[in-house]
């Protein structure tokens, strides 16, 4: 099945629009449920056919009336796609009010692991990828003087730690991208929001060192949803993160590197 | 030149749509309507274009990658663009259309303000050849010290000639002139595939008579040749009148129909009970041969303008800011009920005013829709056979007050059936409500909306698309007809086969 045709907009009745890069499994999957479920009409994005194309079936066969959910194939490092493909998704849904960046990459490392191609894998799909879309959302939601990016980040991203250096520093990097996106559209009417999710039940958590306070990829989607109607700027979920975060960085260097944290 | 497949052994370029059909593929002309509505993009277009773009009203507006060509040649490009990058392509004028008309959201619209040439004019024979994006007031300015008129205004001067050829539009003298398509005596349309081909009511006239009022679905005009009409002084005798409930209104309308060139109503939406539909009439009639003493001066372009200041005292652009507080039911009440007791005592005065003052009433208040603050307004027309007419209005006036939505200003006028594809004329009346917009009334308003559809549809009433943010396919189809709809759909499949023309409102009725 391909994709069918979103309802015409009608004047007084907008639809929200929104759009989900990484949406193929895990959170982003969860969010694109629950954004329809809403009323939103929803593009999704990742690499994986088969089973985005399941996940927008099933959200269009459960919700009743016309289809609320869009899928394109589409790999985050292919990065001269990202044009086209942004101007298909905003014609085919008739327009944008949300964007949110889910994917990340996080293969397995060891400690005394240095690995370039890894390494280059997570800085390009968690972060050069980001700025592909985010940097195509922002130009347009300062011209429309309204509109929503959300980042998808990590607590990851708070401190430079032993296992795996590649994807804290694309974490980071996301982290101050989005800042500083957040501080060139605030005034101009436009919202960034970026998430910082603790260990979620995903795929990626088989790849961390440690787990604690582990989600499901619900309970994260709903955490996620609940920032983004409250147009926060940070938003850690579930919130409780905050507080480690705020021990985390403050911890001096001469202490850290001696924890096995 | 070469992007426009021309037969050069025809003069002017131009080829007969007949021959120009025959030359299509037959799986062309057999598109299914459903095979264009999602476009495939084949490439980005440049995001400096990206431009928000808003219904007049203000509210509800999109992004479109916005291109303003000054020739025919730069017009062809755009369309070239839209076909190699997948885009589709709607067509805006001035963008005074209340609704989602001039709207096409995340594809290409076309701004025609920058081909605002005016091309020929025979002061003698009252014939002036235009391009379509110069305005009403280009036009009348252009005119004026010759002794003509524009025969057909609308309430504010800003629309372009394209655009109120396109939505067909009409002014207080409805019933007597008609539409402003009645007095086009020939246009040229660009198709979206590169020919041009000349319409008038003889050359190739199903085309001429579905392009005007064609909401922009079936070419571009090009040149527009419209007749002015005679006039021999720069003022108009304008009288008027008190109405006290609808009937009064009603009474007066037919009885003053013969006798005036220019007739229009404004209803008190407030008043309730025995007042129900009281208020206002103003009754204009051209002067006669002779009858102004110093036409020359009169139709001096200094002669014409509006006032800088209202009451002698405010000035004009401020006022808006003025009005911003009155725009609430309390408000607006008020206003209303001054304006209609100040009409009663103005009753039966006869005065002398310029052409401009008389139809540009919209234009007095510069951004006078500011006043209905960030959400917007929309207006609400719907159009009356004269047998059912009173009882129906009475209708729609109730509702709308049991709704609890008054409408801060109603307008009333009479029309005339005309020979357009897709026409809003009938022999009747109209009444225009403008409505303000807010979150917490949008959802209220849009089911007024529809319950007001059924009250017109089984009245045998018709709609305006240029003033249209409400109606749904269904509606359009039983006021149109099948048969208006599938003849408009042949024209659709001939002149633009790949469905490159589109805006939001022709996916949000045609569909």
């Amino acid at each position: 099945m391909s994709n069918s045709t979103a309802p015409p907009d009608r004047p007084l009745e907008p639809h929200s629009k929104a759009l989900i890069i990484g949406a193929s499994s895990g959170i982003g999957e969860s969010l694109g449920r629950l954004l329809a479920e809403h009323g939103y009409l929803v593009a999704l994005v990742a690499r994986r056919e088969e089973s985005l194309n399941d996940i927008r079936d099933q959200i269009n066969a459960k919700i009743e009336g016309f289809p609320h959910a869009f899928s394109y194939k589409h790999d985050v490092t292919h990065y001269e796609e990202v044009p086209e493909l942004f101007q298909q998704i905003a014609a085919d849904l008739g327009g944008l009010d949300l964007i949110v960046y889910m994917a990340a990459s996080q293969p397995a490392m060891t400690e005394d692991e240095y690995n370039f191609s890894k390494d280059k894998e997570m800085i390009e799909v968690n972060t050069l990828g980001a700025m592909a879309w985010l940097g195509q959302a922002a130009r347009r939601f300062s011209t429309a003087g309204a509109g929503h990016i959300v980042g998808v980040s990590s607590i990851a991203g708070e401190r430079g730690r032993r296992l795996n250096p590649a994807y804290n520093s694309s974490k980071a990097a996301l982290n101050t991208y989005l800042e500083a996106l957040r501080n060139r559209l605030s005034q101009k009417g436009a919202t960034v929001t970026t998430i910082k999710p603790g260990f979620v039940d995903t795929a990626l958590l088989a790849n961390a060192s440690k787990t604690m306070w582990v989600i499901s990829p619900e309970k994260a989607a709903e955490g996620i949803f609940r920032a983004i109607r409250r147009r926060k700027q940070v938003a850690y979920v579930p919130g409780r993160w905050r507080l480690v975060s705020l021990i985390i960085t403050h911890i001096p260097s001469f202490i850290f590197r001696r924890l096995n944290i | 030149m070469g992007y426009f497949r021309r037969n050069p052994s025809q003069s002017g370029g131009e080829i007969p749509i007949t021959e120009m059909i025959e030359n299509k593929q037959q799986d062309q002309i057999t598109v299914k309507p459903e095979s264009r509505r999602r476009n495939r993009i084949e490439l980005a277009l440049p995001l400096e274009r990206l431009e928000k773009v808003s219904s007049w009203g203000g509210a509800s507006s999109s992004l479109s990658y916005v291109y303003r060509p000054s020739t025919v040649d730069k017009l062809g490009q755009v369309f070239d663009l839209a076909r190699r990058s997948g885009h589709t392509v709607g067509l805006r004028g001035a963008g005074n259309s209340y609704g989602d008309a001039t709207l096409n959201s995340e594809n290409i619209t076309l701004d025609f303000r920058r081909m605002n040439r005016i091309l020929d004019w025979n002061p003698t024979s009252g014939r002036i050849r235009v391009e379509p994006g110069v305005t009403i007031a280009q036009l009348w300015q252009y005119v004026i010290e010759d002794g003509w008129w524009p025969p057909v205004v609308p309430g504010t001067a800003k629309p372009t000639l394209g655009g109120s050829a396109g939505m067909n539009i009409h002014g207080k003298n409805a019933w007597k002139s008609g539409t402003i398509g009645e007095h086009i005596i020939e246009f040229q349309l660009l198709l979206p595939g590169g020919q041009i081909v000349t319409c008038s009511p003889e050359q190739n006239p199903d085309l001429f008579y579905g392009a005007i009022g064609g909401f922009g679905m079936l070419g571009v005009f090009t040149s527009i040749t419209l007749e002015m009409h005679r006039i021999y002084s720069g003022l108009l005798k304008v009288e008027a009148l008190v109405s006290r409930n609808l009937g009064e209104m009603f009474e007066q309308f037919e009885q003053l129909l013969p006798e005036s060139d220019y007739l229009v109503g404004w209803i008190d939406g407030y008043a309730a009970g025995k007042g129900l539909g009281r208020g206002q009439i103003h009754k204009a009639n051209y002067l006669a041969p002779e009858a102004d003493p110093y036409p020359s001066q009169s139709l001096r372009l200094e002669n014409q303008h509006l006032p800088d200041t209202l009451f002698g005292f405010f000035p004009r652009s401020f006022i808006w800011r003025l009005m911003r507080p009155a725009m609430n039911d309390f408000g607006a009440r008020f206003v209303n009920s001054v304006k209609y007791l100040s009409s009663r005592l103005g009753h039966g005065s006869i005065f002398l005013q310029p052409h401009v003052a008389f139809h540009f009433l919209l234009d007095y208040i510069p951004n006078w829709k500011g006043s209905y603050g960030s959400g917007g307004l929309i207006q609400y027309q719907c159009f009356i056979p004269a047998e059912n007419a009173q009882e129906t209005i009475r209708q729609v006036l109730l509702l709308c007050q049991k709704r609890g939505l008054r409408n801060y200003l109603s307008v009333l006028k009479r029309h005339r059936r005309d020979k357009f594809l897709i026409s809003h004329g009938v022999d009747g009346y109209s009444l225009a409500m403008d409505f303000r917009i807010t979150p917490h009334r949008r959802p209220k308003i849009v089911k007024l909306a529809s319950e007001l559809d059924q009250i017109v549809v089984t009245a045998g009433g018709r709609f305006y698309l240029a003033k249209d943010s409400t109606l749904n396919p269904d509606i359009v189809q039983s006021y149109l007809g099948s048969d208006t709809i599938n003849s408009f759909w042949e024209l659709k499949r001939r002149t633009d086969p790949d469905q490159i023309l589109q805006t939001n409102l022709w996916r949000r009725l045609f569909y």
